[in-house]
């Protein structure tokens, strides 16, 4: 082959899906609203198509960033059966906390109220899409999310802790979206104090 | 040279058609002379013609993969450019001859050490006489071997995946080793307290220190050939990337993003860290100054959702792991942005070699990750031995 027929393949190519990637704009067609409740966007469930891209497309800048705080493993049981129930999920590549969610959120900080003595360790999870340490650090943004909101529900952030398993510990083994959007999720641990302690 | 470019538009038909989906009048300035200009430096050429002869059981093998590796490829005799003979009969003896010179280029014999060492350094003086890089072939690896539950132990082998050895037993969740260049010395992350924690491993003496284990996320060490410590901490509130010198002290805080930085890397001359970020809602890589500033974006346009940079010794290329769908893609992309990137490969986290030649990185097999090594110029790519258990995030010795 020589340069200018593969040049002018591979330009053909181009202007062929350049031309038949460009919306031409319909005639005479009927617009018909979308669908209630079509579930295109996280957080905007009726986003209108998108127009030209903006310069800060509405980036999630979210709350001031909490520090997170050490404790000592060694001094605490954890209990990971009380909250089993408020484990929370995410959408792929995601850290943003479902409006859905916000109940366990409300069950874990009650939680809280009701035992003064214990922290909470939340527990940051990913699917097996992505790679591992882009996990891990997304894993960690999970987890801080969940504190985040707590810290908003009243819970001091100083009694929730929170910990990355990247894609390490995922619930179902499998490999399909099924399994994919149970592990994309926050697990809730309640840290008892040990006696004496 | 005519195969090499017909080789060469192989790559770049699909190199043009992914920037012409973004700019079809910026594709139609260039053309495909220009292309060839502006990625020619990644030197895309056809394998080496070579014989071997004379050798046979590990040598044989050592042999053969060290070669495949590093751009050579195996033919008959009369069809070699290089024709290498010796034994291993007790120690290697080899010898190459330029058939096109009409001369002996090489001839050695070894002693000393065990055949599979001795096939090394004869394959290291090959790759030496015929074209004047310093071989791979008795280089260092560290990687991480994963059982189901999730715990680990961090290894390091020949660069082939030989003679493995653990240099932890915790039983404990690790990840992310990092060699310090020049020094038999790893960091690594580890559970092993309870928390990711980084360690600091001297590989000649066998003792440990905890690192960094601030409360939250301590991960993916990444050492300058000065020592110093680049790694995601969350201690600021997100997973950022920070910078500290060898012995902890100028803990510094780089980026503030507050989505999930994750993997930095170090421009080998120790100005730049280069990490993975999320950026507007879109996965990118940028570079930030190692004395703070403001981040860069790296442009890996065609190649979606970067991660797990590493630069090139010779400071002149990324390579990357990009990911489409559940399908992960070995990337290289030239460091200074004068052309878009180029897949290799399938797999993810690469490493490259102190030559700047061959990629590590691992890949999948069913589900269950190898690693493996890939001459970048050729896209020549072997399975390494592998340790029971998932293999995986590879890391070079320089």
């Amino acid at each position: 082959m020589k340069i200018n027929t593969v040049y002018s393949t591979a330009l053909a190519l181009a202007v062929v899906l350049a031309a038949t990637g460009c919306k031409h704009k319909p005639v005479n067609v009927t617009p018909i609203p979308p669908g209630q409740g079509a579930n295109v966007g996280e957080n905007n469930p009726n986003t209108l198509p998108p127009g030209p891209p903006m310069s800060n497309p509405g980036e999630n800048i979210g709350t001031q960033p909490i520090a997170p705080t050490g404790y000592n493993p060694d001094n605490f049981n954890q209990d990971s059966s009380t909250l089993a129930a408020d484990t929370i999920h995410f959408a792929f590549d995601s850290a943003v906390i479902r409006d859905s969610d916000q109940a366990s959120l409300q069950a874990v900080a009650a939680a809280l109220q009701q035992n003064a003595n214990d922290q909470l360790l939340v527990q940051g999870n990913c699917d097996e899409r992505g790679t591992e340490e882009y996990n891990r650090s997304l894993g960690e943004r999970r987890a801080l999310a969940a504190r985040e909101a707590l810290s908003a529900l009243g819970v001091s952030p100083d009694r929730v802790h929170e910990i990355s398993f990247g894609k390490d510990k995922p619930v179902d083994p499998g490999h399909d979206d099924d399994a994919w959007s149970k592990n994309r999720r926050d697990d809730f641990v309640l840290l008892v104090p040990k006696a004496g302690m | 040279m005519k195969k090499y470019i017909v080789n060469f538009n192989k790559i770049s038909l699909l190199f043009l058609c992914a920037i012409s989906f973004l700019s079809l009048s910026h594709a139609q300035d260039q053309g495909a002379l220009n292309m060839h200009e502006n990625i020619g430096p990644l030197g895309f050429t056809p394998p080496i013609p070579i014989s071997i002869s004379g050798f046979s059981g590990e040598a044989l093998d050592v042999l053969e993969f060290d070669l495949y590796v590093q751009g050579f490829k195996v033919v008959p005799s009369d069809q070699a450019q290089y024709q290498i003979t010796g034994s291993s009969d007790g120690n290697i003896i080899g010898r190459v001859t330029d058939k096109y010179a009409r001369k002996e280029i090489l001839a050695r014999s070894y002693s000393g050490a065990n055949e599979r060492r001795e096939a090394h350094a004869f394959a290291d003086d090959v790759v030496n006489a015929i074209t004047g890089k310093t071989g791979i072939g008795q280089t260092k690896i560290a990687f991480k071997v994963e059982e189901p539950s999730g715990a680990g132990e961090i290894y390091v082998a020949d660069f082939d995946g030989h003679n493995p050895q653990p240099v932890t037993t915790d039983g404990a969740i690790v990840a992310a080793p990092a060699w310090v260049p020049g020094s038999l010395a790893l960091y690594y992350t580890s559970y092993k307290l309870g928390n990711p924690d980084i360690f600091y491993s001297d590989l000649s003496s066998g003792q440990r220190r905890v690192f960094a284990a601030f409360a939250g996320l301590n991960d993916s060490a990444a050492v300058s050939r000065d020592g110093r410590v680049a790694m995601i901490l969350s201690r600021g509130g997100n997973p950022n990337v920070w910078v500290c010198n060898a012995n902890g002290s100028g803990l510094k805080q780089l980026t503030r993003t507050h989505a999930d930085d994750s993997c930095p890397c170090w421009s080998p001359d120790g100005q730049w860290i280069c990490y993975a970020t999320k950026i507007h809602s879109r996965r990118l890589l940028a570079k930030v100054s190692a004395d703070g500033g403001e981040p860069q974006i790296i442009s890996t346009a065609g190649a979606p959702d970067p991660t797990e940079p590493d630069w090139s010794p010779d400071g002149k290329w990324i390579a990357f792991c990009s990911q489409s769908g559940q399908y992960f893609n070995i990337c290289v992309v030239p460091a200074d942005g004068s052309a878009g990137p180029v897949v290799l490969v399938s797999g993810e986290h690469p490493s490259w070699s102190p030559n700047s030649r061959t990629l590590v990185y691992n890949h999948d097999i069913g589900y269950r990750p190898v690693l493996s090594v890939l001459d970048v110029f050729t896209k020549q790519h072997k399975t390494a031995q592998s340790v029971a258990g998932e293999d995986s995030e590879p890391a070079w010795a320089k």
